[in-house]
């Protein structure tokens, strides 16, 4: 059995007064009808305003983390789910929710930059129009805003209209990023962002989350252990749909706890 | 070893060269009939094609005069038909598409139309026949012509539906709803416009084979020869395959012309649909984003 | 709050639209029936299987018009079935990409092409052809059926089994090659029996249009209802069940035997189509289906 850390978490050192928590996931085990990267009983807090890190070899269940997080998980074959997501202190999983208002809240990143087949500006104003928002300003506005949060302002301020395919890959998951932020989300969770990006890119995309964490909560999958230690402000180690371990960013790489987690972060396995 | 390594490849070259012979032979079979209908069809059909020839009516025990009621019966039974299997067959593709869960319901509707698909139009007819003419009592009508020619030609269009729609990324699917979207809205904004020519295709496939039939109009709505355009639904009509039909089998001393002349016109109107359907899926292929 | 009830309007829309098919296919059975089974009252059952169509004298025979769709059937599957999977393996596996981009819209163009006019040229063309060629009393022939129809039925075939034949994964014809194969024997020793299941479903799919097929085989078949009794009747006049109704169902009181009767060969032809076209897609059951395979 995974060496499991209790619920409630108590982290290494009390989190700074500042620092409040955002998520807290209580118990969640998921289990899909094919049986692949399931969750088993985990619970851990996710603070607001902070980089959150969930790493760990491949299959371990990290994807399926962080989509139980905005339900994404609905779009599958679940066979079993069971424990609690508290946002803000209310279930997410209950199956009242407004589910679609939740994923309005917490915006996801997806690993391969996926434009949707339209201009950049209608990218980034998609999900403005689901929300029902017509002022034209309104969505200019946030057009703006939103790409110069996602640093890809300058880049396509003058090809708002070419398709968003017309971008390079590094541009176009900015795009993902700008079309997320423009919702105003509370979360913003990132599924290995940068793993086809080129390392000036993923530098960029790096220092976005940077400036971001100031307004966000995010919570993020890295893909590497780098990746993992330049970022985290809190981290969580995640092996077989189990956590192993969680701590403050630094704390983990330097000292980690478990000797499982010093295997994967020497990178004795992988 | 009786014949050496070389004799045997020599062997299996002929062999190879003169199946591919026999498949082309075969190919060309098949495919070089096409350019001769059409040469022979628009040789000795297009001179018919006078102005005076699609702009009036039959004259002469139908001998002479023009086609025009059937080009236009034709036209009408199309267009009433396009209204109705439209909606629902597009309809009915989205279903299956997005909608439909994986479960018994979803597989005999499946089962259904592979049915509706096998059935002979001739049988459509009859079941038109029955249906539309006699128990709705819409008698020999637009009407009735126009609704067999529709369900005939549902499966077609609830087939090309589904697969245009499946054929758009599921990764669309997943980011509009992880920003928000419900299933109608990622329906009707992505998969919707970037499956359109696809289920474009599929209609104008299915007019132009609707456009071509005899059999269920038979008993449901054509009539050899009407004095006046139709001016209501309920009226019958003439129609372009059926006149082809009666032009060439049933009237004694019909004028080649005439008889090429109604087949020229069928089969350009066919050629048409099937010019148009080509370029839209052609032009969607080029400008496909993914 | 009017998106979730628009949701689930669209939701009850669609599925209705989805489930109208099952309908439609009750819908057309039952009234096949209803207007078909009088006539197992009307006419007794020893006359049905008679040997003899003569509706003129009451006489309704079956047996002569089942045979005549048998017959010309046979013929037309006969010539499309090789022709058919001949240039569905040419356009798959030996045609250059030029050739394939100006065969495949020709085979789409043969099957668009409405079945009266193929009527109407099997009746100027290749009757006359049949009637110099052969030296009959009269080109309008079973053979001439069989003809016209075999050649209509291969875009069919054409289509469903090439879908198949490129569905076989690359993977297979490059290990053949690999191992020393020649294309030819690669072709029929791996690819053709890789996509076999969908070949016979093409097949299947070609017979069944053929079997269907109502106005070129009226036109061209001679409507003369009679019990083809040796190989030699195939170039003598016949008539299939579809001609039958097509020819007939015009001139019929309705309610009268005659009629009710032809409905009935309505449900044998609904029967015995839909059992080729199912046997034929179960073979291979795939959840894409190509639209002009349910087209042609």
């Amino acid at each position: 059995m995974a060496s499991q850390i209790p619920f409630p978490f108590i982290a290494q050192q009390p989190l700074p007064p500042t620092q409040s928590t955002k998520i807290v996931i209580e118990h969640l085990t998921l289990v899909y009808s094919d049986g692949h990267e399931s969750l088993r009983d985990i619970s851990l807090t996710v603070p607001s305003r902070a980089i959150t890190v969930l790493f760990g070899p491949a299959g371990g269940g990290k994807s399926t983390l962080l989509r139980a997080i905005n339900r994404l998980n609905d779009l599958t074959d679940v066979k079993r789910l069971s424990g609690h997501i508290w946002l803000d202190g209310v279930d997410t999983l209950d199956p009242a929710t407004d589910v679609i208002a939740l994923r309005r809240r917490v915006g996801m990143v997806f690993a391969r930059p996926v434009v949707l087949p339209m201009s950049v500006r209608q990218n980034v104003m998609y999900g403005l129009e689901l929300a029902g928002q017509h002022d034209r300003r309104r969505l200019s506005d946030a057009v703006h805003d939103s790409l110069e949060a996602a640093a890809l302002w300058d880049e396509v301020h003058d090809r708002l209209d070419e398709p968003a395919t017309s971008l390079s890959g590094g541009q176009q998951q900015r795009l993902c990023l700008a079309r997320v932020l423009a919702l105003e989300p509370e979360v913003i969770l990132l599924d290995e962002p940068t793993s086809g990006l080129d390392p000036i890119s993923t530098e960029k995309v790096e220092a976005s989350l940077q400036a971001l964490k100031a307004r966000y909560t995010i919570v993020l999958v890295p893909h590497s252990v780098q990746q993992a230690a330049r970022t985290a402000d809190h981290a969580a180690f995640i092996l077989d749909g189990a956590l192993i371990e969680y701590a403050p960013g630094r704390e983990l790489f330097v000292h980690p706890r478990d000797p499982r987690t010093e295997d994967y972060v020497e990178g004795r396995f992988g | 070893m009786k014949s050496s390594v070389p004799a045997r490849r020599r062997r299996r070259q002929w062999t190879q060269r003169a199946g591919f012979a026999l498949l082309t032979l075969a190919a060309v079979v098949t495919t070089a009939p096409i350019v001769l209908i059409v040469a022979v069809i628009l040789r000795r059909g297009l001179a018919a094609l006078t102005p005076e020839f699609l702009l009036t009516f039959p004259t002469n025990g139908l001998r002479s005069g023009g086609i025009l009621p059937a080009i236009l019966g034709t036209i009408l039974l199309t267009f009433f038909m396009t209204l109705v299997v439209a909606p629902l067959g597009i309809a009915a593709g989205i279903y299956l598409a997005h909608y439909a869960p994986d479960n018994r319901l979803t597989r005999a509707i499946r089962v259904a139309i592979l049915n509706l698909a096998g059935i002979p139009s001739v049988v459509y007819g009859l079941f038109g026949l029955a249906f539309f003419v006699i128990f709705f009592q819409m008698g020999t009508s637009i009407l009735a012509g126009s609704l067999t020619l529709a369900i005939m030609t549902l499966p077609v269009v609830i087939t090309t539906t589904e697969e245009a729609l499946r054929s758009v990324p599921n990764s669309f699917h997943v980011v509009s709803v992880s920003l928000g979207g419900t299933d109608w809205q990622t329906v009707r904004r992505i998969l919707l416009p970037q499956g359109l020519p696809g289920i474009l295709t599929g209609v104008i496939l299915g007019v132009e084979r609707a456009a071509g039939e005899t059999a269920p109009i038979l008993f449901t709505a054509a009539a050899v020869y009407l004095p006046n355009l139709p001016t209501s639904p309920l009226d019958p009509t003439m129609a372009l395959p059926y006149h082809l039909y009666v032009v060439s089998t049933q009237v004694p001393s019909m004028p080649a012309e005439v008889q090429y002349g109604t087949a020229a016109v069928l089969l350009i109107l066919v050629l048409l649909m099937n010019v148009i359907a080509t370029i839209i899926r052609s032009r969607a292929r080029a400008r496909r984003h993914w | 709050m009017s998106l979730a009830w628009r949701e689930r309007m669209v939701q009850v829309a669609v599925r209705v639209a989805g489930v109208s098919a099952i309908a439609f296919v009750l819908v057309i059975f039952f009234f096949l029936i209803q207007q078909g089974v009088p006539a197992l009252i009307q006419v007794p059952l020893p006359d049905l299987l008679g040997g003899r169509w003569y509706p003129i004298e009451d006489t309704f025979g079956l047996v002569p018009i089942v045979l005549g769709s048998l017959l010309v059937t046979l013929g037309a599957t006969v010539i499309s079935v090789p022709l058919g999977v001949a240039t569905a393996v040419f356009i798959a596996e030996v045609a250059p990409r030029s050739v394939r981009e100006v065969l495949k819209p020709f085979i789409e163009i043969l099957a668009g092409l409405p079945s009266v006019m193929l009527g109407f040229l099997g009746i100027v063309a290749l009757a006359p052809e049949m009637y110099r060629r052969f030296n009959l009393p009269t080109g309008l022939t079973a053979f001439t059926g069989a003809l016209l129809l075999g050649w209509i039925a291969i875009p069919t075939i054409v289509t469903v089994a090439e879908d198949a034949l490129d569905a076989v994964p690359r993977a297979y014809r490059d290990g053949a090659l690999a191992l020393g194969a020649s294309r030819w024997q690669t072709i029929w020793r791996v690819t053709l029996p890789a996509a076999r299941g969908g070949v016979l479903t093409a097949v299947m799919l070609g017979i069944g249009r053929a079997f269907g097929e109502t106005m070129a085989v009226m036109m061209v078949t001679g409507n003369a209802a009679v019990i083809p009794r040796s190989l030699g009747a195939l170039f003598q006049p016949v008539r299939t069940m579809t001609a039958t109704i097509a020819a007939e169902m015009g001139e019929v009181a309705s309610g009268s035997a005659h009629y009710h009767v032809l409905f009935l060969v309505g449900i044998l032809l609904f029967v015995i189509s839909l059992a080729v076209n199912l046997v034929g897609a179960s073979v291979v059951f795939r959840a894409r289906t190509r639209a002009e395979r349910i087209l042609s």
